[in-house]
This record gives structure tokens, C-alpha cells and sequence, in this order.
């Protein structure tokens, strides 16, 4: 309450501020490329155009964001609740195990669309019980969610590794990862959909799961702002005096949100491994799961943002690696650094720039900028 | 000798379409006490942020010492000489009360000389204005009262000859604000100015020179308080004659609706604040809890709401028992009937971001009336909050309106709303009028009377000994987490005075 902000119209909360960030780090990200002796402008015309100049870019671009929208929506949740939820990476790693299962038990049966829902199923299963266990930790014993959910990470790691190299191989292979999964677990392309557009595609793994991406959107708006249940997770996280005033169990909500989160954090995996490549390997979240934090922080924890958000960090993983190949001089790890700084200045660094822009409004306008500041210090 | 300290000149300041400040002229004289005085959203706070740096004013101007002054920060107006003493604190609890006035004016790299100059200057401030606080205390080891001191030695460190103080005894026991006016006083001697919100008109009439009074924006007149009454004042806020002790007729005490049975409690040290105590509301009547804050009243309303957990004790709610020990749950105890007001409106009774429609069914929100399945029914809950507002006028009527963008006055009418229209059979209240203009308590008292005379068991808890003989039809005095006497309601201030301080003890153990 006692931070002296103002309050700035609707249209600069969230359009203004996210573009000047996203500005900014452009910026910075255009140092370093100077540094490296690269022409600034021709990277960032490279990036652009790699994510979304051809159709090849952009349903690439798309088949990043899928993934990004459930880790974005994942973490969202259960910040409406007052909680941080770090796990996304491990939840969904853990939700291979369960789409292996499945799908090695029922490609050669049934078709992909009956497939997808059990697999739906045990992705969000195997999510929720991996959230369930630090929630009920924090709910019953106190202990941190943010440590505990870290914890579990590495030993979703382990989990899978040991799965991985053990039941869910192949007898005779080598590789740490299931065979190849047959037609009845294979998610159908969306790449059509943006060839009607006229662009051409070679072959993408843009899939169907966008499509499920962006009802679960429609669904956490729902859950959030109009149901009972998204209402106690609001008082909740606003303040666990009141909830508890208003008769809401602190247990129950805590362990509620947590598997809802961890079911969405489930889902991601659907996209790389049915979507794409066909399997379960070693790795396949590969961070998406801590993208999720970022994506959610700059999509101001609404579903609309999440999903813009997570297709402009869609764009920066497909812009930044047809950079890495157009650009020798700017290795991968470069591009590592520049989503690292569209990170630091979308979400770590989120409020840097708005005492400036909420300066600029009172200077311009003091009558739209009320400051929240010393609200209810009368009271 | 009269010369100017400040001057606001055709001040107006907007939020949205509310006009919070119109066209303000004042004028406050240097080295005096100046009250301001104004219903709950009058725009007293407002004002006063704009003077200290917190708002731009949209037109006006300020002047200080005779100069055109432009304070567009906190800083300013700091530099200034403008000191301000928030009602809710603005300390840091584990710092030490040095740290504390320190920080943000370390006149060093190195903290080591900023604090040995600092202890220095302290102490001359605390000789100087009989503010006497140890520097080296842990803030949230400190009482309230003292915390208020530390605000005022803030801002007394930074040079303030100027001091606003918003509200400032709302969280003080009576002694704690006694102590404060002599500090105020002393302070005055001194030749600081001081400009005194408050919603006590005795305090006003007690302590300060001159009194401004503002109404819906304006600043409808300044008097000077010797030649002014409290029911002028009143009226001059209100726009009508207030009743400043509401009318009642006898009590028709009928069936015991709440009994409260052998409770103990303890606070999260382990040290009992709740000793034992067991009494009876009747329907149709109101009982009031009197003592000075902290001796158990607010531990006793958390463990009877379920808030708490208690160590031993239960409540008989309408003749069935309810065990406190336990899982006590505050939704199992509304669903029979019982109906809370809590004391801390801002972090129990409230969610501040919420809209003001969603804070209307604040642990109702499982009630059918207000869900479809397992979906909110929108339509119904914003106008279920619209007809509340227009019953109980809250201001702005407006039900989308962030909760923490009402006045105190009007937060606490969102609260008793909720409360008081689930038509609930026993209905228990803390701080009732904590913060509320005359009018609003006006309003506020007589809605529980009428409750009380529809037969609903009321039983109230507050600080202020006028509420409590105004509107208890028994009064149950608590003092060290018991309750040492049971008098009527024509008991004298005095009488209850002593029970409150525990001297009467022995005899009324009895
Ligand atoms: N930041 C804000 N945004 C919108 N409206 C506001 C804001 N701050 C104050 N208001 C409105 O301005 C009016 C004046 O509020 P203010 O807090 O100054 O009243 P007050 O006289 O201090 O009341 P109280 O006695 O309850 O403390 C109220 O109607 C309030 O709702
Ligand atoms: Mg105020």
C-alpha cells in the first residue's frame, strides 16, 4: 500500500510500460552485439524476420509459445493465490513419465484423438501429484513452497533419468528415451492453418496443442475471476488473514491451487513430446518451465497477457536461433544472454521504468493520476 | 505575532469524477494546534497529502512562511520543514528506534558516525519534547503509542516545524492519547505548528486553537475552537443536526442466544490474554465489552469468531455447542447465525484490492444466492452490493470501485453491511466506529439498536467508553483478560474508569 505509485490509465499499465521494457532491452541487447562486432540493426532484423518472415518462423514461433502458455498459466495460478510456484520445470518433466506410459500403451490401438485426452489426463495428473506433495508441506508443516518445489525439480530430474534408462526404453536401444511413438500418439500439425494464409512450410511442429493452450487460457480467466473457487484463491493470496476470517481453509486452497498449477505445468510437456518429437527423451522441458515466470510476470498474471507474453519469448527462441545461424559471430550463448535480458527488464526489473512514466502522466495530467499511496491512511 | 506557517490557496484536487478537494482555501498560524475535522471521504487526508508531497493538486497554490512553495515530493516538503505522522505507521519493525530515525537521513557513507551523531541529536529531541522512547528498542517489541513517538521523532529529525498528524490517536488507548496532547502541547511551547485531523471532537475542542471544518470537498468554515461546541462542529460536518447520543428505548432481553463458556486463550508467546470468562447475550439486547486495549478483548472476539484458536472454552450458539478448541471453523459459526465485525477492517474484514462488490460477500460467497454452480453469479452479487450501498449510502456508490479507494468511514460500512443484511442472530462487533465521522456513528449506532430491537443478540466490543454507555444495555468491564465487573447502562464514567483499571478488582471478582 505504501508504495508511492500512481495509478496510470489502463492502456500504459499494459501496453505502455511492457513496450518501453521490452525497449530497453532491445537496447542493451544491442550493445552486446556491438561488442561483438555485429551490426545491431541487421540482429534484430535477422531476429524478426527469422520469427515470423516466412511461415516456416512463425509456426515455430507458435510451437514455442504453446509451451510457454502453459508454464506462463501455471505459475499464475498459483500466484493468484499468494503462492510461487518454481516447479513448473519439475512438474512437467515428471508429466513425461505419464504421457510415455500412455502413449506406449496405446498407439498401436487407438487413434490420436482418443490417445490425447488420456494423455491430457495423465499429464495433469502426474503435474498435480508433483505440486501436491510440496503443497502439503507448506500447508500442513509450513515448509517453503519455493524450496520445496526446487527440490523437487531435481528429483523429477532423477525420477526420469532413472525411468528413462530403465523401464520406458527400449530393450535394446542405447538412448536414454522411448521408442518412437506410432501414428496413435501423434499429434495432428496446425501448419495448415497458416499455410492458408499463403506462406509456405517445410515442416514445423507447430501441433494442436496450441489449440488446448488456448482454451486452458479461456479456463484459468474462468477459474480465476468467475468462479468461488478462483475467488478464494484471490482473498487468499491478497491476504491470508481475511481468507481465514471468510472461513476458507488455508490447507485446502493452498494444496488446491498447487495441483491446479502443477496439472497446467502437466500440459506443457504434451507439446514437445507428442507434438514433436515423438517421444520422451532426457531434458525435453529443457527450462520452459522457468520461462513460465518470466512469461506470467510480464503478462501481468492474466491469461491475455500470458499469451502474448509467451509468443514473444516463442519469438525470441526461434528469432534467436535462426540468429545463431545467420550470424557466426553471435553464438548460442548470446542468445541465451538476450532472452536473459528481456527477462531482467520484463519481469525482474518491471517497476524500473514506471516511476518515470508515472511522473511524466502527473506532469502531463495530474488529473488522471491518483497515487494509491497514503490510501486508507485516513481510514 | 498571527503569521501565516502555510498557506493553501484555491486547492482542488480530483480523482476521477469525485472531487476530492474543491477550491480549499486555509490558513494555519504558526506556532498553534489546528484541527481539522470532516466526514469520513470529506477530503482531510487528501489535503493533506497534497501538502506533504504525496498528490499534485490539479490547481492551487501552497505557500509556506509566506513564499509560493512547489512540493512535488515528500522530499520537498521535508526540506521544507513539513513533518508528517502517518496513522499507519511507516517504520521498519526489526530496526531499532535509531535505525529507524535514520534511515533515508544518514548524513554518512559510513552508518557508525551517522549513529553516533544521531544518538546524540536523539536524545536532545527526547529531553527537549518529553518524547522518550530507548533508542535502541526493536521496533515491533514496541507498543503502538510508542511507535506514534518514533514517527514524531522522525519527523522532528529531519527538521519538522511544521507536523501533521492524521488521525493519530485512533490506535491509542486513552492514557497513550493523553500522553500524546502533552507532547503536542509541549511541542506547541515550542513553537512547532501542528495540524491535527481527527474524528474526535473532544479532542479537538481539548487541545487545539483553531478549527477547520470540511464538507464534501469544501472547507466549509474555520472557527476558533473557544468560541465553538461540539454539536456546532457536528453540525457544521454533517450539514444536519446529529444525534451524538442516540436514543433507545428499554431492552426486551428475551432467550440466550450466545454463551460464552469458561474461555481461555493465549496469544502466539503463550501468554494468556483470556482468562476464564464465560457470560450470556441475550436476544434483544446489546452487550458491551469496555476496557482499555489489549486487556483480551481483541484475543476474546477472534476465539468467539473462530478466528482464533482457543485453549479451552465454547460458545453456545443459539443452544447448540461449538467447541473452541479445535477446528473451530468462522464459516461453520456464520452458517449458524453468528455474524462477525472485526476489529481490523484493513486485513480481516476487508481485501483492499478487491472490488467493493466482491468485498460484499466476503465469507458469504458460498451462499446459493451468489453462485450458479460452481461459478460466481456476477449479476447478482454487483446488485446485491448496489443495493447495500444505497441502504447504508456508502460513497461513491459505485460497486467496481477498488475497496482501498474508500474512506475509512465508508470501508466500515461495507463491513457492517455484509454483516448486518445476512440477518444473522447474533451479531458481534469490534471497534464499530474506529475511524468514522460523527454522521457515519450515528448511522452506525442506530442500525444496531434497530437490530437489537429486532431481537437479534448484539454484543459489542470497543475502546471508546462513550460507545459502550451509549449503546450497551449491560456493560461487562475487562481488565487483564478477565471481566471484573457487570454494570448497567447508567453507570458513571468514573465507576467504569476504575473497574477499567483494574482497581476495583478484588471486590468485583466478588
Ligand atoms: N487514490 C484515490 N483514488 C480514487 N479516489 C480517491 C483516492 N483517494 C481518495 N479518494 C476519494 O477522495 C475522497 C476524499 O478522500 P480522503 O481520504 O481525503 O477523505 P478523508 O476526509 O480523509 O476521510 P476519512 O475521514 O475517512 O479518512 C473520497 O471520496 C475518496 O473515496
Ligand atoms: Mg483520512
Amino acid at each position: 500500500m505504501s508504495a508511492p505509485y500512481a495509478k496510470l490509465p489502463a492502456w500504459a499499465d499494459y501496453g505502455l510500460i511492457p513496450v518501453i521494457n521490452l525497449a530497453v532491452a532491445f537496447v542493451v541487447a544491442g550493445f552486446v552485439v556491438l561488442l561483438v562486432g555485429e551490426n545491431p540493426f541487421r540482429a534484430a532484423a535477422v531476429l524478426v524476420e527469422g520469427a515470423f518472415g516466412r511461415g516456416q518462423g512463425i509456426a515455430f514461433t507458435l510451437f514455442y509459445a504453446t509451451t510457454f502458455i502453459f508454464s506462463g498459466l501455471s505459475v499464475a495460478v498459483a500466484a493468484h493465490c499468494g503462492l510461487f510456484n518454481i516447479g513448473g520445470e519439475g512438474q512437467g518433466y515428471i508429466a513425461g513419465l505419464g504421457i510415455g506410459v500412455v502413449c506406449l500403451a496405446f498407439d498401436s490401438v487407438l487413434p490420436w484423438w482418443l490417445t490425447f485426452p488420456l494423455a491430457i489426463i495423465a499429464a495433469a495428473a502426474m503435474g498435480a501429484l508433483w505440486a501436491l506433495i510440496p503443497a502439503y508441506l507448506q500447508a500442513k508443516r509450513g515448509s517453503h513452497i519455493v524450496i520445496t518445489t526446487i527440490m523437487f525439480n531435481f528429483i523429477a530430474a532423477s525420477v526420469m533419468v532413472y525411468a528413462l534408462v530403465g523401464f520406458l526404453k527400449p530393450a535394446n536401444s542405447m538412448a536414454p528415451q522411448t521408442r518412437t511413438f506410432l501414428e496413435g500418439a501423434q499429434l495432428p500439425k496446425l501448419n495448415w492453418v497458416i499455410e492458408l494464409f499463403g506462406a509456405k512450410i517445410r515442416s514445423a511442429p507447430f501441433n494442436i496443442s496450441f489449440l488446448l493452450a488456448l482454451a486452458m487460457a479461456f479456463l484459468v480467466w474462468v477459474l480465476i475471476w468467475r468462479t468461488r473457487l478462483g475467488y478464494e484463491m484471490r482473498t487468499y493470496g491478497h491476504s491470508s488473514k481475511a481468507a481465514r476470517y471468510a472461513g476458507i481453509s488455508e490447507a485446502r486452497i493452498i494444496i488446491i491451487a498447487m495441483m491446479i498449477s502443477g496439472a497446467l505445468a502437466g500440459m506443457m510437456a504434451l507439446n514437445p513430446t507428442m507434438g514433436d518429437q515423438h517421444n520422451v527423451a532426457l531434458e525435453f522441458v529443457s527450462g520452459a518451465g522457468f520461462v513460465g515466470i518470466a512469461v506470467a510476470l510480464m503478462g501481468r498474471l492474466h491469461p491475455v497477457g500470458i499469451v502474448l507474453a509467451a509468443i514473444l519469448f516463442g519469438m525470441l527462441y526461434q528469432g534467436g536461433a535462426e540468429l545463431a545461424f545467420e550470424m557466426p559471430a553471435i553464438s548460442r550463448d548470446m542468445i541465451v544472454i538476450i532472452q536473459g535480458l528481456v527477462i531482467l527488464f520484463a519481469g525482474a526489473l518491471e517497476h524500473m521504468f514506471r516511476p518515470y512514466v508515472q511522473a511524466l502522466f502527473a506532469s502531463l495530467s495530474p488529473r488522471s493520476v491518483g497515487m494509491e499511496a497514503i490510501k486508507g491512511k485516513g481510514a | 505575532m498571527a503569521q501565516a506557517a502555510i498557506e493553501l490557496i484555491g486547492i482542488n484536487k480530483s480523482f476521477g469524477a469525485v472531487r476530492a478537494n474543491r477550491d480549499i482555501n486555509l490558513e494555519i498560524v504558526r506556532g498553534t494546534i489546528h484541527g481539522i475535522v470532516g466526514e469520513n471521504g470529506a477530503g482531510k487526508s487528501t489535503l493533506m497529502s497534497i501538502l506533504y508531497g504525496f498528490y499534485q493538486a490539479d490547481s492551487g497554490e501552497i505557500r509556506v512562511g509566506g513564499q509560493p512553495a512547489s512540493i512535488k515530493t515528500p522530499n520537498d516538503a521535508i526540506a521544507l520543514g513539513i513533518g508528517m505522522v502517518h496513522q499507519h505507521f511507516m517504520l521498519v519493525d526489526n530496526f531499532t528506534v535509531l535505525e529507524n530515525v535514520i534511515l533515508g537521513a544518514e548524513s554518512d557513507a559510513l552508518l557508525k558516525r551517522s549513529i553516533t551523531k544521531a544518538r546524540s541529536e536523539l536524545e536532545r529531541l527526547e529531553r527537549e519534547y518529553g518524547l522518550e522512547v530507548d533508542p535502541d528498542a526493536i521496533i515491533e517489541e514496541l507498543p503502538v503509542g510508542l511507535q506514534q513517538r518514533v514517527e514524531i521523532l522522525k519527523a522532528l529529525y529531519r527538521g519538522a516545524e511544521i507536523l501533521i498528524l492524521d488521525e493519530p490517536t485512533g490506535v491509542l488507548t486513552p492514557a497513550e492519547a493523553d500522553h500524546l496532547f502533552r507532547i503536542l502541547k509541549q511541542l506547541k511551547e515550542q513553537g512547532k505548528t501542528i495540524v491535527l485531523i481527527t474524528h474526535k471532537l473532544r479532542e479537538i475542542m481539548a487541545i487545539t486553537d483553531t478549527v477547520s471544518v470540511m464538507r464534501q470537498g469544501t472547507m466549509v468554515a474555520t472557527r476558533e475552537t473557544r468560541k465553538t461546541t461540539v454539536e456546532e462542529l457536528a453540525e457544521l460536518m454533517v450539514g444536519r443536526r446529529v444525534l451524538l447520543r442516540v436514543e433507545k428505548g428499554e431492552a426486551e432481553a428475551g432467550d440466550v442466544k450466545l454463551a460464552v463458556k469458561n474461555l481461555t486463550v493465549k496469544d502466539s508467546r503463550g501468554v494468556t490474554m483470556v482468562d476464564d470468562i464465560s457470560f450470556d447475550v441475550r436476544a434483544g439486547e446489546i452487550v458491551g465489552i469496555a476496557g482499555v486495549a489489549g486487556n483480551g478483548q481483541s484475543e476474546m472476539l477472534e476465539a468467539i469468531s473462530g478466528i482464533r484458536r482457543a485453549v479451552s472454552g465454547s460458545v453456545m450458539l443459539d443452544g447448540k455447542p461449538i467447541d473452541l478448541t479445535g477446528a473451530a471453523d468462522p464459516g461453520e459459526l456464520r452458517d449458524r447465525g453468528l455474524a462477525h465485525v472485526p476489529e481490523d477492517r484493513h486485513h480481516v474484514g476487508l481485501v483492499l484490492a478487491f472490488e467493493e462488490n466482491e468485498n460484499s460477500i466476503l465469507g458469504y460467497h458460498d451462499d446459493e444466492r451468489y453462485l450458479k454452480g460452481p461459478f460466481l453469479d456476477i449479476d447478482a452479487i454487483r446488485n446485491d452490493a448496489r443495493d447495500k450501498i444505497t441502504k447504508y449510502d456508502i460513497r461513491p456508490a459505485d460497486c467496481r470501485l477498488k475497496t482501498a479507494n474508500f474512506s475509512g468511514g465508508n470501508q466500515q460500512k461495507i463491513v457492517l453491511a455484509r454483516e448486518m443484511e445476512q440477518d444473522p442472530g447474533v451479531l458481534i462487533v469490534g471497534q464499530p466506529t474506529r475511524g468514522v465521522d460523527v454522521g457515519a456513528i450515528e448511522f452506525i449506532h442506530k442500525r444496531l439498536i434497530a437490530m437489537r430491537d429486532q431481537g437479534k443478540a448484539v454484543l459489542v466490543v470497543s475502546v471508546e467508553l462513550d460507545e459502550i454507555r451509549s449503546l450497551s444495555d449491560r456493560i461487562l468491564v475487562m481488565f487483564a483478560g478477565r471481566i471484573v465487573g457487570e454494570r448497567g447502562p447508567e453507570a458513571t464514567e468514573g465507576e467504569l474508569g476504575l473497574l477499567m483499571a483494574g482497581v476495583e478488582r478484588q471486590e468485583a471478582a466478588e
